[in-house]
């Protein structure tokens, strides 16, 4: 076990070396999601107090959209020179190469909300005042799931030739349990509400995460075999 | 569509090759499906409030089981297709998500129906019409992934491990969106699918109990009909294969 | 050293390889011939575990080896069409990831000397973006090197190459040979074969028709013809 997680760390680390390098996913995923909440104060008046209800939503919503950026591509780098090929034939379980993406696309993702969700904040000058403790680990947990069942579905898509395309239509409906838990519990925490009501939320998000940690580990090795 | 096009090789194909079961099966359909609607229409009773177009409530409930059944069988053959590669598992696995998916279709528009003539709303976020719905992504996704590019192998294999997260997924969107509605807006769906006052009429369960066994069946023959067609297909596939091959020397 | 037997693999309805029994000795270069489609690229991919075979053992130093372990893996180093390398790293970040994979000991000194040794030391630190198909050639010869392999298996390596990089190759090749590694390469290129290989089997439709020992007493000419009438027969 504690070799899987070395080697998934050696992936881990060369994914994400590669992108301090050229640091194009990550600009990209910042520039999107910037945009994304742009084109929400279009679509949702911010100065509008009824529109802070949307807040929590938001949050995620720019997660998941800039987020199925970077999945998509999470794999495509393993095409050129059929370097997913190399991968199979190295003395490594094939789950290791799992984690490893999981990992490195669990830091990217997370790298750009640090970025994004504060200038969510800002352009719809959102103050809340909730414990930032529990709304970080209600963002980790959410995206923990995200990255979980996206990296997941992004290796199987790759297969595909659109799989651009295949991947939102395989990983939306599959997170709908995920979303309307962040949501509410997210909602719960920036409005300062009961926080036992958010922890059973939270509880549901983590044994989502479980769940699927578990199963897409057992099943990754059936992704990866053939061809 | 597609689906009906299959519906109608069934019916013409029906006369050369019935084997027993699927004999037994129309012979248990067609009456079946008589007595069915003799008892929505005619026996059972008509209900207080909403009337005559209560009884669409026996096709929603019907097709809302088969919709969920056909999924699980779904899963069930991924499973197998993982454990043993075998052509036979990967074809009923899509024949069932075709049928299923139709059946969900008709479980959401049936719903949507019943929610208008009972509440005037077109769409509730009722946790079973809401998990309907999601299901029927999940179909739609599984059966974009069995129309990928690639050899058979490969697509039963990655469609089966769809299947099988998909299959996981469907009860915990259930829970999920299930604690939402209460906690959102703690309704208690009165006069609804089974949830009136005391319990469901003795007089509408039997109909109800019959319209499920009904569209069982119908989903069973149309399984069988579906399968047999798509095995069809493969055979004259490899045979077009073979011939281009010999023809290419 | 190496010894397959029995190996069948079904792709889909298809019997691609069909009771494939080889062994290969230690320190033996052996040729598998064939025409297009006869499954040599299957027989290779359900040989290092990249391709489940539907049945068959395979016998390493005798021992039987479970399907698809790391076991295996560890000491067969696989060259394919494809270089399996990252065009944003350089070179010597190519082999330290690689031989991170491998746990290679020594791994920083053996990284360079094998860039010396194929002479890419100079360029080990540029991205292989920029590098010509030889080069990568001879990046991805050194990968498959690096973790000191007991068997080498090269799926037409000579394809592509210019004069230098063949001549380097087959020089890699016969020390590597000499030192007790067995090789089996596919090849198209009958020169190649007859000048490298210490046996040839022919594989057809899936089947191993043939294996010939080629020693100095068997001419280019001979091999050639002989491959022909076992293509011919079925």
């Amino acid at each position: 076990m504690i070799l899987i997680l070395k080697d998934a760390w050696t992936i881990a680390s060369k994914d994400l070396s590669n992108e301090i390098k050229t640091k194009q996913t990550i600009g990209m995923m910042v520039i999107f999601s910037s945009l994304v909440v742009l084109i929400f104060s279009f679509a949702f008046d911010p100065t509008n107090n009824m529109v802070k209800a949307v807040i929590p939503g938001l949050v995620w919503l720019i997660t998941v959209f800039s987020g199925i950026l970077g999945l998509n591509r999470s794999f495509l780098s393993e095409h050129e020179n059929d370097a997913l090929t190399g991968l199979r034939s190295a003395p490594i379980d094939p789950s290791s190469i799992y984690l490893g993406k999981v990992l490195a696309n669990f830091i990217l993702v997370t790298a750009v909300q640090i970025v994004s969700i504060p200038v969510l904040f800002l352009l719809f000058d959102y103050r809340f005042f909730g414990k930032v403790s529990w709304f970080i680990l209600v963002v980790i947990i959410g995206t923990l799931g995200f990255i979980i069942v996206g990296t997941f579905l992004a290796a199987l898509s790759a297969n595909a030739k659109n799989s651009e395309m295949l991947l939102p239509v395989l990983l939306l409906p599959l997170l709908s349990p995920l979303l309307i838990a962040g949501v509410q519990a997210t909602r719960i925490i920036l409005e300062n509400e009961v926080i036992a009501d958010a922890s059973s939320w939270i509880r549901l998000m983590a044994a989502y995460d479980l769940l699927f940690l578990a199963a897409c580990f057992f099943l990754f090795e059936f992704i990866m075999e053939g061809s | 569509m597609l689906f009906l096009i299959r519906i109608y090789y069934g019916g013409v194909l029906m006369k050369k090759n019935t084997g027993i079961i699927d004999r037994l099966l129309l012979f248990t359909l067609i009456p079946s499906f008589f007595i069915a609607l003799y008892l929505i229409f005619i026996w059972s009773p008509v209900e207080r409030i909403m009337g005559a177009s209560q009884k669409i409530f026996y096709f929603h409930v019907g097709s809302a089981w088969v919709a969920f059944l056909a999924f699980g069988v779904v899963g069930y053959y991924s499973v197998r297709v993982l454990i043993k590669p075998r052509l036979q598992h990967h074809i009923n696995a899509g024949i069932s998500a075709e049928i299923g998916v139709l059946f969900t279709t008709i479980t959401l528009i049936t719903g949507m129906i019943w929610g208008k003539s009972s509440w005037n709303t077109w769409w509730t976020w009722e946790p079973r019409l809401a998990t309907t719905l999601i299901l029927w992504f999940i179909y739609v996704a599984y059966l974009f992934v069995r129309k990928m590019d690639g050899s058979t192998d490969k697509i039963a294999r990655l469609s089966a491990v769809f299947g099988i997260i998909g299959v996981i997924n469907v009860p915990i969107v259930f829970m999920a969106i299930r604690w939402w509605n209460t906690k959102l807006h703690p309704v208690v769906f009165g006069e609804g699918k089974n949830q009136s006052g005391g319990g469901i009429e003795p007089d509408m369960l039997v109909a109800l109990l019959f319209s499920i066994f009904t569209i069982t069946v119908l989903y069973a023959f149309l399984m069988r009909k579906g399968i047999e067609i798509e095995k069809m297909r493969h055979i004259v596939k490899k045979a077009k294969s073979k011939a281009i091959e010999k023809l290419a020397g | 050293m190496l010894e397959l037997r029995k190996m069948t693999k079904m792709l889909g309805d298809k019997l691609v390889l069909r009771n494939i029994t080889l062994s290969l000795e230690k320190g033996e270069v052996l040729a598998v011939i064939g025409p297009n489609g006869a499954g040599k690229s299957t027989f290779f991919k359900c040989t290092v575990g990249l391709l489940q075979p539907t049945s068959g053992e395979i016998l390493l130093d005798g021992k039987l080896v479970k399907k698809n372990t790391a076991e295996i893996k560890q000491r067969i180093g696989f060259l394919g069409h494809e270089s399996f390398l990252y065009n944003n790293l350089s070179p010597l970040e190519n082999l330290k990831f690689y031989g991170k994979l491998y746990k290679v000991k020594d791994l920083d000194s053996k990284a360079n000397a094998l860039l010396k040794e194929v002479g890419l030391y100079l360029f080990r630190d540029m991205p292989i973006r920029s590098f010509s198909r030889g080069m990568m050639q001879r990046l991805a010869i050194s990968r498959v090197l690096l973790p000191d392999p007991d068997i080498l298996m090269l799926d037409e390596p000579h394809t592509g190459l210019d004069q230098e990089a063949v001549a380097l190759l087959n020089q890699i090749i016969k020390k590597k040979r000499d030192s007790g590694t067995s090789i089996l390469i596919i090849s198209h290129d009958f020169e190649q074969v007859h000048a490298l290989a210490d046996r040839a089997a022919v594989l057809k439709k899936g089947k191993i028709v043939s294996t010939k020992l080629l020693g100095e007493e068997v001419s280019l000419a001979e091999m050639k013809t002989w491959y022909e009438s076992e293509v011919k027969s079925s």
